[in-house]
């Protein structure tokens, strides 16, 4: 309660006194905000926020990066080598003997966070008002409300004034009149903002509200919010199915050539994702070795590379193993199966037995807030996109040139295209090494969102026989759907009833499935059938 | 045949000596004591266990370069149990009878110390356990060097309950599918009611070992914590971790909203996520290797020099933890408990166990219970920093008493603080 009054009283001082003059700030204050306990850190800030000083904004915000570091008594801002007085703002060099770092829990950096945001309001940049507003939307809390009418006053942009009134009207909730208190749950029906709701329950709670008016405006703006909210969550949900489905799609798109038009079951087609995996890990380590400026293009190189090595590794395993075993499916699942222990076993060998780390270039980290609390992830967005571009390459080189040609041809009556003058077995080697490499890109995509170990591929193999199989072998269109379908019924299954249980019911249902339609989703129709 | 039996008993007899049981001179010339290390070196686990088995080389060789134990040098056999929890059981037997070791350091998850604790009371062995876990369990033939749930779990929960850790009303218990999350959930669920928390502020949720999407979980959590004050209490184990932070840092699930404390997440699993947006997020543990004293210092030189020397992966950026800690603590004190009992045999180790200090990094010179075969550790609550170690920002005042049969658990104000004396059976000679 007395730190609601002291911070009340603070913000409206500083909404009366903001000036603009730099003095140095009181000693006192920065002593209490450095070394005191964590209700004296609170209190501080406050003092901080009242003062107004450029300074302190200077301060609140380096001790919630965590730059602040006390020497005895004297307090510094402490940036790489170069050190500032907080209190004088004077420079100080060299740095004096025994920093110690001033420590921020969570309860000070959210106090911290909404100070500087509450500064910010009045802010003459227009992007660091909302980014304040959005702060203090998230961290609402009513002894600012001076400090946000006094901003409401000021504000002429009128998205920034909707965003605003939604925050005072959050404000207000609380007290005023009974007609300010309907006049806000209404604009507060309008809100997309996941924390209205605890606020409009808060009302609606026993003994909050007693009046009836007021408690029924309050469920209706709830009922209009949660259905919002619901939307928002119904959109995550999709995002988040098609991201599996894409990378269901990736992984599963190689053994579609490989496995669905060649007919080879290739138990290393995992290892050959894992290998697409490391091709980046040893492209990202030759950027920071030598190319530490250019870091955040590595993925422009290692897409290419880990499609080129991941397409040697299976040409060579098609020349030197499974041409000799074409047609004798149990021989050659065998022999992929050990080829596949030995891969394992190599990378071990070479790279360890630990996972490796695999850095997502800058632009891929955070992400898009499409609705308030639903964030789409860059580093999915791009994966879904890359997955698209694949399939359309795929498609195109499947479909419009000639060793598409050759290959789909190979596939449908092999003794006619060696009669017409195909090469059908170099036409295998490359067909097989087409699949390999979508396999390494698949690696490389997977290396961005998951670990990177040498049992990566086991965790893929199951998937992607299972993409295959059930969109129908031989059918890329089958697998297509398959990987989205199961993608999306992965995630609805999720989040209705857990991980665990999700991922068993995904293969119950497609037991059952394959023992009713044992040729998949697109079954061949036609003379094809009979190869 | 008859030659191979021969030969068998020479082997026998050599090894019964070698572990204590013949008289010491005979073996004057082959003063060496074989130990275990039970570790996974590759697998899910391997993320985490790997640098166990490093810090344990590290301290057997500290011991022999001062002498060893009791003039032994230590020689030991490393096994990789592959993260597969069958293989536990069947390494630590190997270990125990081919191997003779006088006694084995090793496990992370709870489940594969289920899968070895049969071997270790059928063969009458010794296991150090150097990891936090769920209690329920007092085996005379283990030595549980980590924490207790009193002495990791209800402080965090605790705290996050506190005007100071956010004043938390909701809660989402987030964990691996298997016995260690499951049965903390329990405790802390029941720990909760009595809190006076109601079954619909609690969200259990477990995913499979080695999930790594974790796109719904967040997107649920966050629904979750639109419906009051949340935070979600991780015992997600192994390399899952990594992705789960991820999908955090990238939804924008910030700590001054949701924390997120997790109980096996250290500096270790740390390494290679951007820690960056998962500032102020929780850990909790009995050592942080941001802690400041002379022991920690020295501790941690003594370890960057290790790593360097052997180059270890990550020797670069040298990282100490907690369960490291423990396995420190843990071999120190089974030496001083072989001299104490001057002999490497179990049951007079186990005796001399009992009561057993050591000045540990975390600061405090801690004890081994006289009886319940846990440490009294002190709990410390960190927030994970932008560089990716952590701030204390709170603390026991000194060790806490550990206790493994949980109060929040129905019927366990019945069982006995200690390892139930078992039959005579047990004190037989072994064959």
């Amino acid at each position: 309660m007395i730190r609601r009054i002291l911070l009340s009283a603070a913000f409206t001082l500083a909404s009366l006194v903001f000036a603009p003059l730099a003095h140095a700030l009181d000693p006192a204050v920065v002593a209490r905000l450095t070394s005191g306990e964590s209700d004296d850190q609170v209190a501080a800030v406050a003092a901080l926020v009242a003062s107004g000083e450029d300074r302190a904004i200077v301060l609140l915000r380096a001790l919630s990066e965590g730059e602040v570091q006390v020497a005895g008594k004297q307090v510094l801002i402490v940036k790489g080598e170069a050190a500032v007085d907080a209190v004088t703002g004077a420079g100080v060099s060299p740095l004096p003997a025994g920093l110690e770092d001033v420590g921020v829990n969570n309860r000070l950096r959210r106090e911290l966070e909404s100070g500087i945001a509450a500064l910010q309001l009045i802010s003459p940049d227009r992007a660091t008002r909302l980014a304040a507003i959005k702060e203090l939307g998230a961290n609402a809390n009513d002894a600012m409300l001076p400090l946000v009418n006094k901003a409401l006053a000021k504000e002429t942009d009128p998205d920034i004034r909707a965003q605003l009134e939604m925050i005072a009207a959050a404000m207000e909730l609380k007290g005023g009149t009974k007609e300010s208190r309907i006049a806000a749950l209404k604009k507060l029906a309008a809100s997309n903002n996941p924390n209205t709701k605890p606020l409009l329950l808060g009302v609606l709670e026993k003994g909050a509200e007693a009046d009836e008016d007021v408690r029924r405006q309050a469920e209706t703006s709830l009922r209009s919010v949660e259905g919002r909210l619901a939307w928002a969550g119904r959109a995550g949900l999709l995002f988040s199915g098609i991201s599996l489905g894409s990378i269901l799609l990736l992984a599963a798109l190689g053994l579609a050539i490989t496995y669905g038009l060649m007919g080879v079951i290739n138990m290393a087609h995992g290892e050959l994702i894992m290998i697409g995996a490391y091709t980046t890990y040893v492209v990202q380590n030759l950027f920071r070795a030598y190319a530490p400026g250019a870091f955040d293009w590595y993925l422009a190189l290692a897409v290419p590379a880990s499609f080129a090595v991941a397409a040697a590794v299976g040409m060579a395993l098609e020349r030197s193993v499974i041409r000799w075993l074409y047609g004798r499916p149990l021989e050659t699942l065998l022999a992929t199966w050990g080829i596949s222990l030995m891969l394992i076993q190599g990378v071990r060998t070479i790279f360890g037995a630990q996972n490796v780390q695999v850095e997502n270039p800058a632009f891929m980290s955070g992400g898009v807030e499409i609705f308030t609390g639903v964030v789409f992830p860059y580093s999915r967005i791009v994966i879904i996109a890359f997955a698209a571009t694949v399939l359309v390459c795929m498609a195109v080189l499947l479909n419009r040139t000639r060793l598409g040609l050759f290959v789909r041809a190979v596939t449908q009556n092999r003794k006619m295209a060696a009669c017409v003058g195909v090469r059908t077995a170099r036409v295998d080697t490359w067909a097989f090494g087409l699949g390999s490499g979508l396999a390494g890109l698949a690696g490389c995509a997977l290396s961005q969102i998951g670990n990177v170990g040498p049992d990566l591929g086991q965790s893929y193999i199951v998937d992607s026989f299972l993409v295959v199989v059930f969109g129908g072998v031989g059918q890329l269109v089958g697998t297509v759907y398959a990987a989205l379908g199961l993608g999306l019924a992965n995630k609805l299954l999720e989040s209705w009833a857990g991980a665990v249980l999700a991922k068993i019911a995904v293969l119950v249902f497609i037991i059952i499935f394959i023992q009713k339609k044992p040729s998949g989703l697109f079954a061949l129709k036609g003379r094809a059938v009979e190869s | 045949m008859k030659r191979r039996s021969f030969f068998k008993a020479l082997a026998l007899s050599t090894a019964l000596a070698a572990a204590g049981f013949g008289s010491i001179d005979a073996v004057a010339q082959a003063k060496v004591v074989k130990v275990g290390v039970l570790h996974s070196l590759s697998g899910t686990m391997a993320i985490s266990e790997t640098v166990l088995k490093d810090v344990a080389l590290m301290t057997f060789d500290e011991i022999n370069a001062k002498g060893g134990v009791m003039g032994y040098k230590i020689e030991a056999t490393v096994v990789d149990p592959a993260s597969n929890w069958p293989l536990f059981a069947e390494k630590a037997r190997g270990l125990i009878t081919q191997d003779k070791v006088a006694v084995v350091f090793g496990c992370w998850t709870s489940v594969s110390r289920k899968s070895v604790l049969p071997v270790f009371e059928e063969l009458n062995g010794l296991l150090f356990y150097p990891v936090q876990y769920e209690g329920e369990e007092l085996s005379k033939n283990v030595f549980y060097t980590g924490a207790a749930p009193n002495q990791q779990a209800i402080p965090a929960v605790e705290y996050l309950m506190s005007k100071e850790g956010g004043g938390a009303k909701r809660w989402v218990l987030l964990g691996t599918d298997y016995v260690y999350p499951r049965t903390t959930n329990k405790i802390l669920r029941a720990f909760l009611k009595s809190k006076g928390v109601a079954d619909k502020d609690i969200d259990e949720k477990y995913t499979p070992f080695g999930h790594s999407d974790y796109q719904t979980i967040v997107a649920d959590i966050k629904k979750f914590a639109a419906g009051g004050k949340t935070a979600v209490v991780s015992t997600i184990n192994g390399d899952s971790n990594v992705p789960f932070y991820k999908e955090l840092g990238n939804q924008g699930l910030k700590a001054t909203d949701v924390p997120v404390v997790a109980f096996s997440v250290g500096e270790e699993e740390l390494r290679g996520v951007d820690t960056k947006p998962l500032v102020g997020h929780l850990a909790a543990w009995n050592y942080f290797m941001s802690l400041k004293n002379p022991v920690n210092d020295a501790w941690k030189k003594q370890w960057a020099a290790y790593a360097k020397a052997k180059k270890l992966p990550g020797a670069d950026k040298p990282l100490t933890n907690d369960p490291m800690e423990a396995t420190y603590i843990g071999i120190h004190m089974w030496k001083q408990a072989v001299e104490k009992a001057k002999s490497f045999d179990t049951d007079k180790v186990i005796a001399a166990m009992a009561g057993q200090s050591f000045a540990a990094p975390d600061g405090f010179t801690i004890k081994m219970d006289e009886k319940n075969h846990h440490l009294h550790k002190p709990v410390f609550i960190g927030e994970v920093k932008a560089d990716g170690q952590f701030n204390v920002v709170w603390k026991t005042k000194g060790p806490v008493r550990a206790q493994p049969w949980s109060q929040y658990i129905a019927g366990n104000d019945k069982k006995k603080d200690e390892p139930e004396v078992a039959a005579p059976a047990a004190a037989a000679p072994k064959k």
